[in-house]
């Protein structure tokens, strides 16, 4: 066979499998939405869940997905831009670093019902935090940090050395270099990676039905005292989040219209999560621009 | 290759004032020994060229000069500069950094606007006066030969200039900080003739205040601009004369093998 024919054949091969791949997303979405965006309406995006009756909807759930989000990346970005820069700019290339890489691999490969169980006795039991929305929001640190520290790394790693050169041979300190011209290059990247891990915690369920628990209790939206318990902002209550929200309405729940509310319910949480991947990359873009000066 | 004696060498000591000086300088990259004694001195507010073949030490020697070897190879020996040891342990390399500026081959502009990468390090060090860093800003174009190509556009991104639009862009960054010496390692090899030459000529005005050291593979460019040459060789420094002398006449085997192309 000569090249050009085993080129064609190769080329063929690989537009297949992409195709296949692109033919299964799009079913996959295509079907969730078509099944559930009908049943969207902003009546049930904004009334509060029904247990044995029908015509609930998910304003709880949603506010509290939201909100796990905002406190998991509240805990975990710090440490994972900590990480991340440490790993890439000041490590030295030893066993020890090796070991955090190595540790940072296995943790991101944890099965999420492990780490919802790990968050279940440690948190929930031995720490005495309950069923609240601070233990699911810690048991997902564990979840997104890996990956998290991971791609701030990447990030700074993808920033050419010269910038760094070009920071030191001007008297700048490292870490003036590494705050003010190389993170700022590598901003987008992270900002992608932020957002992109905030779709795959939004998602979540396993590591939050032992951790965050199943219950949405009945919450006051005017009450911002956080001390307060039944201020929706309180992060020792229990809350149950959109996810976690169809894999229970789907399994054990009573109510006459359960299909109609778990379709619904998956069609905003990937709508949702295409917000995210979209914006991510249109916010990644317009940073790039501005924090580059570039047009 | 063809074998020489590495043990023999001829290094003028020079007669103009000197700016800056290593003696018995060793560099080593773990236990590669990459530089051997090099002493050499440099005249003040001239242009010094190191020029050799590929590996033979002239960016490694150069680095020593700013410290920029730190954390990538151990340094032994002198390098005196204003009296004192810059070598030593003890020496702020920051504050060395700042006096001894240095141009890299590769243009690196800051992912910044053209006057953020002048004045980036300006305000770095404490100066946020605005007409002292808009004074600086046009002083150090000017002085880079950039400033009527870009004096309408100081908040484009520098990434937007041309290679050699950079080039000059990366000079005029280190001389806003008024060092005292410019180290260039290969700076115009990634650019066009034309560029070339206008960084040729920038290198020209700017010795009246500076003292240059510039590593060239261009044998024809360390004949038009530099005062004193210096030939590596194999981590050695085999001759180090006046520019003059090296081209037309030089001492060591080495050198006239490797200016008439018969190197190797
Ligand atoms: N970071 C490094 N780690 C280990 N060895 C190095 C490093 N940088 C340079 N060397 C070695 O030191 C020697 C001198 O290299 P150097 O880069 O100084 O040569 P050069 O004369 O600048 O070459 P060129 O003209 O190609 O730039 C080479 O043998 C090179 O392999
Ligand atoms: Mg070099």
């Amino acid at each position: 066979m000569n090249p050009k024919r085993i080129n064609n054949i190769a080329t063929a091969v690989i537009y297949g499998l992409v195709g296949i791949v692109v033919l299964i997303l799009l079913f996959l979405i295509g079907y969730i939405l078509f099944n559930g965006v009908p049943d969207i309406s902003w009546k049930f995006l904004t009334t509060p869940a029904q247990a044995f009756s029908a015509g609930g909807g998910i304003r709880d759930q949603l506010f509290n997905s939201l909100y796990l989000l905002v406190l998991t990346l509240l805990i975990s970005f710090p440490i994972a831009l900590g990480s991340g820069i440490y790993l890439a700019e000041y490590a030295p290339d030893n066993w020890f670093t090796n070991l955090i890489r190595t540790t940072i691999e296995v943790l991101s490969s944890l099965p999420s019902v492990v780490v919802g169980l790990f968050g279940y006795l440690f948190l929930v039991i031995q720490l005495h935090l309950s069923f609240s929305i601070l233990s699911g929001a810690i048991a997902l640190t564990f979840f997104n940090l890996p990956l998290l520290t991971r791609s701030i790394e990447e990030s700074l790693n993808s920033v050419s050395d010269l910038q760094k050169q070009a920071g030191m041979s001007l008297g700048l300190s490292d870490w003036r270099t590494i705050t003010r011209i190389i993170l700022p290059v590598g901003l987008p990247g992270i900002l992608t990676g932020v957002i992109l891990s905030a779709g795959r915690v939004f998602g979540e369920a396993a590591a939050l039905i032992y951790t965050a628990g199943q219950s949405a209790p009945i919450v006051n939206y005017a009450n911002w005292n956080i001390f307060d318990p039944s201020s929706f902002l309180n992060p020792m209550r229990p809350a149950e989040t959109l996810a976690v929200h169809i894999w229970k309405v789907n399994t054990e729940s009573v109510t006459p219209d359960a299909h109609l509310i778990s379709s619904a319910s998956s069609a905003v949480l990937i709508i949702v999560i295409l917000i995210f991947n979209l914006s991510a990359r249109f916010i990644g873009n317009w940073l790039y621009k501005k924090m580059t000066a570039t047009r | 290759m063809k074998e020489y004696n590495l043990e023999e060498h001829s290094i003028v000591k020079i007669t103009d004032e000197v700016e800056i000086s290593s003696t018995d300088l060793q560099v080593y990259y773990g236990n590669d020994h990459a530089i051997f004694d090099a002493s050499l001195e440099f005249p003040k507010n001239q242009i010094t060229s190191l020029i050799g073949a590929s590996g033979s030490g002239k960016s490694t020697y150069l680095r020593c000069l700013n410290r920029m070897n730190e954390k990538i190879a151990r340094v032994d020996g002198k390098i005196m500069y204003q009296g004192t040891d810059i070598n030593a342990s003890g020496v702020n390399v920051y504050e060395v950094r700042k006096q001894i500026g240095m141009v890299f081959q590769r243009p690196n502009p800051f992912a910044k606007s053209i006057r953020e990468n002048i004045q980036f390090a300006l305000k770095s060090n404490g100066i946020h006066d605005k007409h002292v860093l808009e004074e600086r800003l046009e002083s150090s174009l000017k002085e880079a030969a950039l400033w009527d190509e870009v004096k309408d556009e100081l908040d484009k991104s520098a990434l937007e200039l041309s290679g050699g639009q950079q080039q000059r862009l990366c000079i005029a960054r280190s001389v806003a900080m008024r060092p005292q010496i410019l180290l260039l390692d290969e700076p115009a090899s990634a650019l066009d003739p034309i560029s070339t030459s206008k960084i040729e000529d920038t290198l020209d005005e700017l010795k009246s205040h500076y003292t240059i050291i510039i590593v060239t593979h261009n044998m024809s460019q360390a004949t038009r601009i530099s005062n004193y040459t210096a030939f590596f060789h194999l981590g050695h420094i085999v001759e180090y004369d006046k520019t003059k002398n090296i081209f037309m006449n030089p001492s060591m085997p080495a050198t006239s093998d490797y200016i008439s192309g018969a190197f190797g």
